[in-house]
């Protein structure tokens, strides 16, 4: 009964998450045909004469956008936090009314604020308004440094709280227990996945080592798939966590640094002096492997990022089709597809949790491999 | 192109809020997770071991077993065949002693009886002796009663004398 309820509510927010999107696409097109006889320039307008921007929809915010276009926006308003020259400021994103094309002005601490293709820009001393150049850039203002709740690090947050509340529920069966019962509820839906990653860190750390790197590692794992999972929910303004570079190299930067630190001689000396390689070499080669060291963590960066991105990109792109075209009945061909991508998507989720916690452990291996097998 | 740009605020909040889930989880979950499985996965080799371990011993009480059940079985053989010989045995002694037992017995009989014949015989022969006397004293008597009588008996004796 429980699956048959779980099935059920799977189909259905996947049903909602293609409706959702179509329709935040088809306020895109409401907005374009409303903006149309404006005069200014503004970042939408591009989306006017291109159809549908994709790329627009998969980056970083600073209001998580539900439903409405312009001033008519309904959003959720996130702390906007800027440390400037003359220190902390901080208000609510609602202050710049929905408006992120440079021209809605924020004066806070005396100092003005404007957004511009979301980013946070302070003008000049003095000036009043933001003036653009031929490339819509803004050239009478600097960036200050942007630490605000955007819609990723509000992403981020949820994921948090949802794992702690998870996993607590799931530690609960176990804490205090010498010997663990079989796993009941939540419990015995996160078992296999714990063991799961459990299991391939042993694999490619060995017997001995692997406890220590067990917390980063299902961190990591739960942390990228419950995210890719919460960047599939429809209806929270289309959510890309795990598709951020930031997150991604954040995240790899940590397994960078776990490798670095618990690197043992066998690991610096494949570096510094590859066994069974000519003297004669290792001018060539010593760089090559110092590259390699860091390319292992950047590729693990524009895997994630690319993967997830990417599917964010093709689901909206396929609903764009009926926006661009301003005909309901590609909506035949788009919904279908999106749903099957939506579902691919699913699959994609925990493939590039895994991907990536199983390239960490092997990382994190060959570092930790002391020669001693 | 800002899609590929890192921004510090994600980086900040990105690494801050997975430090903080990572400690807490550690403590939370993983830690009493792994420890508790691990330690129930070794209970439960352990368990598969022991009955591996008993389902042997009890192969091996249950050769001893039958081999103690041969042996009595043997033994019981044994006593059953033993007994039987020893009862055999005393029965033939049984036999052979009743029949000396009866031949001496018959023996002595015939000794007794024997002995008791032949005293009756020379008790007989006393009396028909004495008998024959008292007879032999009457007719003596009765025949020498008479002159003629013993003439005539004298003569006889003569007669049978001469004629001898």
């Amino acid at each position: 009964m429980a699956t048959i309820l779980r099935s059920t509510l799977l189909v259905f927010l996947l049903g909602v998450g293609v409706i959702s999107k179509a329709q935040h696409g088809h306020e895109e097109l409401n907005h374009d045909a409303g903006h149309e006889h404006e005069e200014v320039q503004t970042d939408e307008h591009h989306e006017e004469e291109g159809g549908f921007d994709a790329l627009h929809h998969v980056m970083d915010a600073h209001d998580v956008h539900l439903w409405g276009e312009g001033e008519s926006s309904f959003s959720i308003p996130l702390p906007v936090i800027l440390w400037t020259d003359n220190g902390l400021v901080t208000f609510m994103s609602s202050a710049f009314h929905h408006d992120d094309a440079g021209h809605h002005v924020v004066n806070r601490n005396g100092m003005n604020f404007v957004k511009s293709h979301g980013k946070i820009y302070q003008l000049n001393q003095g000036a009043e308004h933001a003036e653009f150049d031929a490339e819509h850039h803004i050239t009478n203002a600097v960036k200050p440094l942007d630490i605000s709740i955007t819609k990723n690090v509000f992403a981020i947050f949820c994921v948090a709280i949802i794992m702690i509340l998870v996993f607590r529920a799931v530690g609960k069966q176990y804490r205090g227990k010498e010997v663990a019962d079989a796993p009941t509820g939540i419990a015995a839906w996160m078992e296999p996945m714990i063991l799961f990653v459990r299991d391939f860190s042993i694999e490619n750390i060995g017997e001995h080592k692997y406890v220590k790197f067990m917390p980063y590692l299902l961190t990591v794992f739960f942390f990228i798939w419950f995210g890719n999972m919460f960047g599939l929910i429809p209806f929270l303004g289309g959510i890309n966590m795990t598709g951020s570079i930031s997150i991604t190299l954040t995240l790899a930067a940590f397994t960078l640094i776990i490798q670095l630190v618990n690197a043992k001689g066998p690991f610096w000396k494949h570096i510094f002096a590859p066994p069974g390689v000519p003297v004669a070499l290792y001018p060539i080669l010593v760089p090559i492997e110092l590259i390699g060291m860091f390319v292992k963590p950047a590729a693990l960066t524009i895997r994630l990022f690319a993967n997830i991105t990417a599917g964010h990109i093709i689901i909206l792109s396929l609903l764009g089709i009926i926006f661009t075209y301003k005909n309901m009945a590609w909506a035949g061909l788009a919904v279908p597809m999106a749903l099957f991508i939506s579902v691919l998507e699913i699959l994609v989720a925990f493939l590039q949790a895994y991907i990536f916690t199983m390239l960490s452990a092997m990382f994190i291996g060959a570092a930790v491999d002391d020669g001693h097998h | 192109m800002s899609l590929i740009t890192p921004a510090f605020g994600q980086i900040f909040w990105g690494g801050l809020v997975f430090l903080i889930l990572l400690f807490l989880l550690a403590k939370l979950a993983w830690k009493p997770v792994l420890s508790a499985v691990k330690n129930r996965e070794e209970g439960i080799r352990e368990s598969i071991e022991l009955a591996a371990k008993t389902k042997a011993e009890m192969e091996t009480l249950k050769a001893q077993n039958e081999e103690l059940l041969k042996e009595a079985r043997i033994e019981r053989d044994k006593m059953i065949s033993e007994a039987s010989e020893t009862a055999k045995k005393m029965i033939a002694e049984a036999k052979e002693e009743g029949k000396a037992q009866q031949a001496k017995i018959v023996e002595d009989a015939q000794k007794v009886i024997n002995a008791e014949k032949a005293a009756a015989i020379s008790e007989l022969k006393t009396q028909v002796a004495s008998l024959s006397l008292e007879i032999a004293e009457k007719v003596i008597k009765g025949e020498l009663a008479s002159d003629d009588k013993q003439k005539a008996l004298a003569e006889q004796i003569a007669n049978d004398i001469s004629l001898n």
